[in-house]
C-alpha cells in the first residue's frame, strides 16, 4: 500500500492538535508549547477532548484488534477538514502511514485514508506550512538534536528540526556521530529486549555527550524518555527537551524574558 | 538431518534468543568486531552510490523483482526448459532434506568423495556440509570467510561476510591451530596461506557446489557474483558442478541482471562491481578446453511457495541477499549474527526464517527490532521490512480477527496475561471518559508511582507523571 503523498497545504485558519498519550501524561509542557507556537502563528487550535492514544503500542505489538478499537475512537475526532497536527513523528507516522493499513477492507477505510492524508508532524507543519520565522531571545548555547526514526523515515522530516534551530542565532547545533541511528526506544521493544535497547541507548547518550552539547532536543517524547532516563540513571550530565519546548522557551512567548 | 545437540552449532535452539543476546552484548570483542565492520560497510555503501539516483535505481530493482515474482511459476518452467536445452540438468526439491539427497545422489552416481564449495546460503539452509559428511562425502568451503567458519566449526554470522565476527588476530590463531600457518597479523600472508591450501583441493575435488545470484529464464543462464575467484574455480575445475538455489532467484530477462547487479554489489560491499561475475549457461562443449562435463541446478522450495501464497508476505521473496539490512541494523550491530541462531540473521532473517522454521520456533525473531526502519531504507529492492515485522508480530499472537493468521506456528506467542493486558488497555483507550478519569487519577497519585518498571528501569529512571495532564490544562484554559 503506497503511503500518502506529502503536499503541503496553504496555511489554514484552524488546526486540530493531537497531543499523544505520552505528552498528555508525562510531557504536557511540550504539548502547551506546541499549541502556543501554532497560536502565535495566528492559527486557532482545536484540542479534541476525546483524544486518547493513536493505538500504536498495540499495533506494533501485533494486537491489531485492540489497536483498531482505539484507533477507531480517534477517527471521529476531526469532523472539519482542518489539518491534524501531531507533536511526534511516531504517532504521526501511525496515523499517516499505518491507519490506512489497519482499516484496509473495513467500513472505516475511507475515513482512515482521509485522516491519514491530513496528519502532519508539528515541526514540519511549523516550518513548511506556517513558514514560521523565529527570533532568538535566549542566551548562547550549544545543543545536539536526535530526530526520531519515525520522524526521519516515516514522516520524512529529518531536515526540519535543524532548519528551525538554524533560525535561532544564539544556538550552535552540533551533530553527534551516527546521528541517524536509533536510540533504542522502539516502544515495547525497550521492555521486551532491555539488554539490546540498553546497549543502544548507552551508545546514543555517549555520542550525544561527546559533542560537548549542553543539552539535546528531539522530535519525540519516547526518545526523550529513553535518552534522558538513561542519562539520569547513569549520572550523565545531558539534559533533554522536546524540540517545541526549546523553540517556545527561546522565542517571544509573552513572558517578557 | 542429524539429531539436535547443544554442542552442535548447526542445531541451536532459536528460542534461546535472549540469553545469547545478553552474552553477546556483554562481550566487548563481539561488540567491537561488529561495530567496526558495520561502520565500514555503511560508509562504503554510501560512497558507492555517490552521484547515482539511488531512489530511481531502487525503484527499478524493486520492480524487476516484483515482475519476476508475479510470473514466478511461468519463469521457473521457462528456466527449466532453457537450462535443459543448454544441457544443464534441473532438479526440484521441496525442502532442505530433499535437496541434500539430490546432491548426494549426484555424488554417488559419480562415485564422488570430495566436494569443493563456493559460497551458498541455500546450502547453509540445507545444512549440506553436515549431511554430506554423514554420508562419507567431504565438503570443503572455498570462500575465505566460509573456510574460516568451517575451520572453527561454526556457522556464518553474516550472509556476505561469514567470518565478520572474528578479527585478524582470532583468524590467525585459528589457522595456526588448524592448519599450521604461522601466527601473523598480515592479512596478505593469511590469505595466501589459505589460497595455497585451497588450490590443491580445487584440483582434486570430484564435484563443485555453488549458489546462484540470478537465474535468467529467457536464456537459461546462472549468474554468480564473487570476489575471490573461488566461484570460478568451483564451477569450472571439478568435472561436475551442482548449483543450488531458492526458487525465488529467477529473473525474466538478461537485461534484468545489470540493474540488480549494480544494486547488489554496491549495497553489499560498496563495490561498483565484484572481481568476478560468472555467467554459466552449459556444461563443457566439445570444442571447449575447460569447464565441467556435467552441470546440475537444484531448485529449492523449503517454505518459499507458502510465502508466495500471500500478497504481503510475498515481498520477502524480493530479497537479493546483499546483507545491507544487517549492516545498517542497530540490533544486529549490537548482538552479532550468531545470536539469532538462524541461517539468515538480521532483519532479512527476522522476516524470512519464521517461514522456514515456523513461528513457534522463531517467535522471538520479529520482536527483536525497534522498528527503526533503517533496513527498509537501505534495501535495494525496497522490501518493506518493518511492515513485515509488524505482520509477523500480529501472526505470532493471532492478533487480528479480520485478517486471520496463516504462517505456520502462528499464535505461539499469545500469552493469556499479555492478551488480557492489551484488552484492558484497549478498553480504556477506546473510552475517552475512562481515559481522562484514569489519567487524572494517575496524575494525582503520581507520588505512589513505582520506581521499578521491569526491563525499563534496569537501564533508565522511570518516567515521571506530570502533576496535571494536558487534558486538564486545556480544560482549565477553557478548551
Amino acid at each position: 500500500m503506497a503511503d500518502p503523498i506529502k503536499v503541503y497545504p496553504p496555511k489554514p485558519s484552524h488546526v486540530y492538535f493531537y497531543a499523544t498519550c505520552l505528552i498528555d501524561m508525562f510531557y504536557p509542557d511540550a504539548g502547551m508549547a506546541g499549541i502556543q507556537l501554532l497560536e502565535r502563528e495566528g492559527i486557532k487550535v482545536c484540542f479534541p477532548e476525546d483524544q486518547t492514544c493513536c493505538g500504536q503500542p498495540a499495533y506494533t505489538s501485533g494486537y491489531h484488534d485492540e489497536a483498531r478499537a482505539v484507533a477507531k475512537a480517534q477517527l471521529g475526532l476531526f469532523p472539519e477538514d482542518w489539518p491534524i497536527v501531531v507533536p511526534s513523528g511516531s504517532c504521526g507516522g501511525m496515523m499517516r502511514k499505518h491507519y490506512p493499513r489497519l482499516f484496509k477492507d473495513t467500513d472505516h477505510e475511507v475515513k482512515a485514508a482521509e485522516v491519514a492524508a491530513r496528519t502532519w508532524e508539528l515541526t514540519d507543519f511549523l516550518l513548511n506550512v506556517c513558514h514560521i520565522k523565529l527570533k532568538d531571545l535566549g542566551e548562547p548555547t550549544t545543543i545536539a538534536m536526535h530526530t526520531s526514526c519515525s520522524a526521519r523515515r516515516e514522516m520524512g522530516v529529518a531536515e526540519v528540526g535543524p532548519k528551525l534551530i538554524g533560525q535561532l542565532q544564539n544556538v550552535n547545533l552540533v551533530e553527534q556521530v551516527r546521528a541517524e541511528e536509533c536510540c533504542g526506544f522502539g516502544g515495547t521493544f525497550a521492555v521486551r529486549h532491555p539488554e539490546i535497547s540498553g546497549a543502544m541507548v548507552s551508545e546514543k547518550v555517549d555520542t550525544l555527550t561527546d559533542t560537548g552539547a549542553e543539552a539535546f532536543v528531539t522530535t519525540d517524547c519516547g526518545c526523550l524518555m529513553n535518552i534522558s532516563g538513561y542519562a539520569e540513571k547513569n549520572g550523565k550530565p545531558l539534559a533533554g527537551q522536546h524540540i517545541v519546548s526549546f523553540l517556545w522557551e527561546r522565542t517571544d512567548n509573552g513572558s517578557g524574558s | 538431518m542429524s539429531q539436535a545437540s547443544s554442542e552442535d552449532p548447526h542445531h541451536i535452539d532459536v528460542k534461546e534468543f535472549h540469553p545469547r543476546a545478553r552474552a553477546a552484548i556483554a562481550d566487548p570483542k563481539i561488540r567491537q568486531n561488529f561495530r567496526k565492520a558495520m561502520d565500514g560497510l555503511i560508509s562504503k555503501r554510501k560512497d558507492a552510490f555517490e552521484g547515482m539516483d539511488l531512489e530511481a535505481l531502487r525503484d527499478l530493482g524493486a520492480n524487476i523483482r516484483l515482475r519476476a515474482l508475479a510470473n514466478l511459476p511461468d519463469l521457473l518452467e521457462q528456466l527449466e526448459k532453457k537450462l535443459t536445452e543448454n544441457g544443464i540438468k534441473v532438479h526440484w526439491a521441496i525442502d532442505g532434506d530433499e535437496a541434500c539427497r539430490i546432491v548426494r545422489d549426484i555424488c554417488v552416481a559419480r562415485n564422488a568423495k570430495t566436494v569443493i564449495k563456493g559460497k551458498s546460503m541455500v546450502s547453509e539452509e540445507m545444512e549440506l556440509n553436515h549431511y554430506l559428511e554423514e554420508h562419507d562425502i567431504k565438503a570443503l568451503e572455498s570462500d575465505l570467510g566460509e573456510y574460516i567458519v568451517q575451520l572453527a566449526g561454526e556457522t556464518p554470522s553474516h550472509i556476505i561476510m561469514p567470518a565478520i565476527h572474528k578479527n585478524t588476530g582470532e583468524i590467525s590463531e585459528l589457522m595456526h591451530e588448524k592448519t599450521g600457518t604461522d601466527l601473523s597479523n598480515d592479512v596478505e600472508y593469511l590469505t595466501a596461506s589459505a589460497r595455497q591450501q585451497l588450490r590443491e583441493k580445487f584440483m582434486n575435488a570430484d564435484v563443485g557446489v555453488s549458489g546462484v545470484n540470478f537465474a535468467v529464464a529467457e536464456t537459461g543462464t546462472l549468474c554468480l557474483v564473487e570476489n575471490e575467484g573461488n566461484g570460478r574455480m568451483t564451477t569450472t575445475v571439478p568435472p561436475c558442478h551442482i548449483a543450488v538455489t531458492g526458487i525465488e532467484k529467477v529473473v525474466g530477462n538478461l537485461e534484468d541482471v545489470a540493474p540488480l547487479l549494480a544494486l547488489l554489489t554496491r549495497s553489499a560491499t560498496g563495490q561498483h562491481i565484484t572481481t568476478y561475475f560468472n555467467m554459466i549457461s552449459s556444461p563443457r562443449k566439445p570444442e571447449e578446453l575447460d569447464g565441467p562435463e556435467e552441470v546440475h541446478l537444484v531448485l529449492v522450495d523449503n517454505g518459499r511457495s507458502s510465502i508466495y501464497q500471500d500478497d504481503e508476505l510475498l515481498d520477502t521473496l524480493r530479497c537479493i541477499r546483499c546483507g545491507a539490512c544487517m549492516n545498517h541494523c542497530p540490533v544486529y550491530t549490537r548482538v552479532g549474527g550468531h545470536t539469532y541462531g538462524t541461517t539468515y540473521p538480521g532483519p532479512i532473517g527476522k522476516i524470512l526464517m519464521p517461514h522456514l522454521i515456523g513461528l513457534d520456533e522463531g517467535r522471538h525473531l520479529p520482536t527483536a527490532s525497534s522498528l527503526c526502519g533503517a533496513c527498509g531504507e537501505v534495501c535495494p529492492v525496497k522490501i518493506p521490512i518493518p511492515d513485515l515485522l509488524v505482520r509477523l508480530r500480529r501472526e505470532s499472537v493471532d492478533g487480528d480477527k479480520l485478517n486471520p493468521a496463516k504462517v505456520r506456528g502462528h499464535g505461539a506467542k499469545r500469552g493469556t496475561l499479555e492478551a488480557l493486558v492489551w484488552k484492558g488497555w484497549s478498553w480504556m483507550h477506546a473510552r475517552p471518559g475512562a481515559y481522562r478519569f484514569g489519567t487524572a487519577v494517575a496524575a494525582r497519585l503520581r507520588k505512589l508511582q513505582p520506581g521499578q518498571l521491569g526491563g525499563w528501569t534496569e537501564y533508565r529512571t522511570a518516567p515521571r507523571l506530570a502533576a496535571k495532564t494536558l487534558h486538564e490544562r486545556m480544560k482549565e484554559r477553557g478548551q
